[in-house]
């Protein structure tokens, strides 16, 4: 009994973080319409900068605390305002998701280019002699530092719910939510409540970040964003809109991760699995079992229909001339590449070609899902990765032929992502992207570990196929062939499926699911025959990957991590369209191969005498490339398609001068610019003024 | 000879509040039947009742003599139940001919994956012609290549009606097709219905503000008045009526 009273104090001190959190989860929706995956994040700004402080180099508590909880914390917030969510106001629900994933990518990378890689060990509380504890009722033991953090959490939410309740500001904060241009309408400045509430919103994560610190043995940022999906089942509970609700899960959720952690059986392997992973079973289950999501609508804005409506894809706008100049062009390019690889490169360039080219097919499942669909899935690392590790298993364990093991492999990848989608489909919007995070930290965390899926601790091996004389253990290159039938096959199947009757009922489902549903489309088959093709793609994908590395490799291939990476970049570069894919692909690695390893120390080292820059760190390849996510919100048809429509645009306005000049009019001319003079204008997103 | 459309003392409640409070209706093969009624006086509820988007707390929606109860929206769609929206409904990025087109392969139901996947999805040549006889039809053929953002709210609402038509229907519903345009596009509006509905023989339920169009285009009527049909019948006489005439029409007829 005793124990139990000090698991739950254990528990409460857990859980006021975790509420802190989830309460400003739920703030930040309400006040910007960001579901902020960041926050974790933003947490370990707070959390390592307080440590860095106060262990490194042992600066008092309060001084430590000043800067990183007070100075810190709402700083980050404000430049997070001002320079970037400020103009996402009225976008998208996926936009704003996909900067909040670029972030959630991009700090933690770059706070550990100055914190160092590793997690620094040994932390501190907020108070001094935080390990002390204390026995007011018998063998009950509770800690100086859980005694704090219950404290300051229960102060900022009572100081929080007076805020929203009682004051003209919190009235005014909630009214921005409902529509910032309305409200704007009636004479409040919807930019200063919106810049208050996120500097109000990261305190509340810069402290919970640094009362975190004492509850893990290290700072790492992998333990926030663990700890914050916590936090996003208690937002979720409260159906991002409570914050009272939101409060109680966070402090609930801490109290039933504690119990459960000491009365689980700690024998099977099952369950010291699942300990580390109950977060993430918690956030599913919530996420699908939770009667308050059912059918939710995303925040919509009354005044949404004032929008300009989003410019055609260039595709659809340009002359068939152009078209096909454009195609002969990408042919060249890519018979230039080839040879050059296939004859004149070296063995690293090859490796890059082969690498990209199985990105590219992982890619065009986010291809399906978003560009398609859609939807944001943050599993489809996820799905790659068990097309990898069934590829794998099949040949070796059960002797197939491993081309064939791959396609089964597919197959079910395909079935697990029908599963998935099935429970995930009534959720909308956001709430289906965090069911697919889940799904991927539960994947990655509890079924990989088995033997039977990632091999265990030696991953599972998949050898390289031979077909007839063709020994692809030998030949690289051969490998690379098979490589690229294998995209072009893929490229050319969802080509057809875009242009089929499925890729049309998504169209009209994006466009507008009522309407469509009224017409008779069965909105739940057509979702969920997407989800099972985009999985069945990524399974291929991860299946090649395993193959051409010769082992499954889960853990840097397949995480989470990235998965997120993938994401934000095909949708920032194009997600709309095949070439988009492939691009995105190909740029992941050029631009690491050469702006990162090459251009960046040559302009360092050239500029200026006094630093010598060696070999440049790879994080910065990531960092730089999702914070190229921001241009999302600006051209969500992708940047790469946005430089395309409007260099070609040119090159149309060039032609058709030329031809009037010539006597030349033809009447194709006015429909092409149709759509162009409504889609011109729309480059949207500036702030409402 | 059973009537198209049923319904049989349809009650809804929202938290209490009785929003329709056993109304019953019925809608004859291709007959064209009004409902008219105040703001807020549950017009909308029973449209969402009749497609299926709400549960009925009572009563019933026959069609063709069918009980629809547990039968879902897009079902219902594929049964002979087409719709239009008060505020417009299209699919952004398409052109009316997609829209139709859409429609057209819904109807024929044809949505396996695996065909599309053998290059078979794509339009077949009777489907496109199909889309544009009803682009000619609407007179929408001139715009029927122009993404519907750019089209005005009348020719939006023309491109919704042929979605609707293009599922084939038997039974159209149209929820206030005026709201938004100006006289002279709702003469318009409703000299294309009459046509429309000569040409395809199709029953429509109007729901409807406009008086004039109401009185232009309807033979029968029913009024509905906070929840509860207040009257019903033929619709010179219902215009006739005291209590229609206090409840919706003021004195202004």
């Amino acid at each position: 009994m005793e124990e139990l009273i000090s698991r739950i104090f254990v528990g409460m001190s857990y859980g006021s973080v975790y509420a802190l959190l989830a309460v400003g989860l739920v703030l930040t929706y309400k006040t910007s319409g960001v579901f902020n995956l960041a926050y974790g994040a933003q947490a370990f700004v707070s959390g390592a900068i307080y440590y860095d402080l106060r262990v490194r180099h042992e600066w008092p508590i309060p001084a430590a605390l000043l800067i990183a909880v007070f100075i810190v914390a709402p700083l980050l917030g404000l430049v997070l305002d001002r320079g970037l969510f400020r103009y996402l106001r009225n976008a998208t629900a996926i936009a704003k998701l996909v900067t909040a994933l670029a972030l959630l990518v991009a700090i933690p990378q770059i706070l550990k280019l100055w914190f160092g890689q590793n997690p620094a060990a040994g932390t501190q509380g907020i108070v001094p002699k935080g390990d002390v504890s204390y026995n007011p009722f018998g063998d009950v033991f509770v800690s100086r530092n859980d005694l704090a953090t219950i404290l300051v959490t229960l102060a900022a939410v009572i100081g929080l719910t007076l805020l929203f309740r009682y004051t003209a500001f919190g009235l005014q904060m909630r009214a921005v939510v409902e529509s910032a241009r309305l409200t704007e309408l009636a004479g409040i400045n919807a930019d200063r409540v919106s810049t208050a509430s996120w500097v109000l919103c990261s305190f509340l994560a810069g402290l919970a970040g640094v009362l975190l610190a004492p509850l893990f043995s290290a700072v790492s940022d992998l333990n926030y964003t663990t700890l914050v999906v916590v936090a996003i089942s208690a937002a979720a509970v409260a159906s991002l809109s409570s914050i009272p609700i939101a409060f109680a899960g966070g402090l609930g959720l801490g109290i039933l991760q504690q119990i459960l952690d000491r009365y689980l059986p700690t024998g099977s392997v099952l369950a010291s699995n699942i300990r580390p992973a109950l977060p993430f079973i918690a956030l599913f289950l919530v996420l699908i079992f939770s009667p308050a999501l059912r059918g939710r609508r995303e925040l919509a804005d009354p005044l949404a229909g004032v929008d300009p409506p989003p410019p055609a894809v260039a595709a659809t706008v340009r002359s068939p001339v152009l078209t096909n100049a454009t195609r002969i062009f990408g042919v060249v390019v890519g018979l230039g590449a080839a040879y050059y690889v296939f004859f004149h490169a070296s063995g690293q360039w090859l490796d890059i070609a082969i690498r990209a080219t199985i990105l590219a097919v992982i890619f065009l499942s986010i291809t399906v899902i978003t560009g398609m669909a859609g939807q944001i899935s943050l599993c489809q690392a996820t799905f790659a990765g068990i097309g990898a590790c069934a590829t794998a298993q099949l040949a070796t364990r059960f002797g197939m032929s491993v081309l064939v093991a791959m396609v089964i492999a597919a197959a079910l990848s395909a079935l697990i992502g029908a599963l998935l989608a099935i429970p995930a489909l009534r959720l909308g919007g956001i709430f289906l992207s965090l069911a697919t995070f889940a799904f991927a930290l539960f994947f990655d965390n509890v079924m990989a570990r088995f033997d039977w899926v990632g091999g265990g601790v030696v991953p599972e091996e998949a050898p390289r196929p031979t077909i007839g004389f063709i020994n692809f253990d030998q030949s690289d290159k051969a490998f690379l062939v098979l490589c690229l039938l294998i995209l072009l096959v893929i490229s050319v199947l969802v080509l057809a499926v875009r242009s089929g009757t499925t890729g049309r009922y998504l169209d009209a489902l994006r466009g507008s699911e009522t309407a469509a549903v009224s017409i008779g489309i069965n909105a739940a088959r057509a979702r969920i025959t997407t989800f099972a093709l985009a999985a069945a793609i990524a399974g291929v994908g991860g299946g090649l990957l395993a193959i051409y590395e010769r082992a499954t490799n889960y853990d840097p291939n397949f995480v989470y991590f990235q998965g997120l990476i993938w994401v934000v970049l095909v949708v920032s570069l194009g997600s709309r369209s095949v070439e988009g894919a492939i691009q995105a692909a190909a740029g992941f690695f050029v631009f690491q191969a050469v702006i990162i390893n090459q251009v960046v120390p040559w302009l360092a080292n050239n500029l200026q005498p006094w630093y010598h820059m060696g070999q440049p760190p790879q994080t910065l390849a990531i960092i730089l490339l999702s914070l190229g996510a921001f241009t999302y919100a600006k051209h969500p048809e992708g940047i790469l398609e946005f430089n395309k429509r409007k260099s070609l645009e040119a090159i149309q306005r060039l032609i058709d001068r030329r031809s009037s000049k010539g006597g030349f009019t033809s009447a194709e001319g006015d429909v092409v610019d149709g759509p162009d003079a409504v889609g011109l204008p729309a480059a949207a997103g500036g702030p409402a003024s | 000879m059973t009537a198209l459309l049923s319904a049989q003392g349809v009650t809804k409640m929202f938290a209490g509040i009785t929003a329709l409070d056993d109304v019953s209706l019925e809608v004859g093969d291709r007959e064209i039947v009004g409902l008219i009624g105040p703001n807020g006086a549950g017009k909308t509820t029973f449209f969402n009742c009749l497609l299926g988007l709400l549960k009925l707390d009572a009563g019933s929606v026959r069609f063709e003599g069918r009980d629809l109860a547990g039968v879902p929206t897009h079902r219902r769609a594929r049964l002979g139940i087409a719709r239009t929206f008060q505020r417009i409904e299209l699919f952004t990025g398409m052109t009316p001919r997609e829209h139709f087109l859409v429609a057209e392969r819904v109807r024929n139901g044809r949505g396996a994956l695996w065909k599309d996947l053998l290059f078979l999805g794509r339009p077949t040549s009777a489907e496109k012609e199909h889309a544009q006889k009803m682009l000619d039809l609407l007179g929408l053929a001139p715009v029927g290549d122009r993404s519907v953002e750019s089209l005005s709210l009348g020719l939006g609402r023309l491109v919704e009606i042929g979605r609707a038509l293009m599922t084939q229907p038997k039974l159209v519903l149209l929820d206030e097709p005026s709201s938004g345009l100006d006289r002279h596009e709702t003469e318009e509006l409703a000299e294309t219905l009459r046509g429309v509905q000569r040409e395809q023989g199709v029953a429509i339920l109007l729901v409807e503000h406009d008086v004039d169009l109401v009185r232009n285009l309807v033979e029968r009527v029913y009024v509905l008045d906070f929840g509860t049909l207040i009257a019903s019948g033929p619709t010179s006489s219902v215009f006739a009526d005291s209590a229609v005439r206090r409840a919706y029409l003021g004195d202004l007829v």
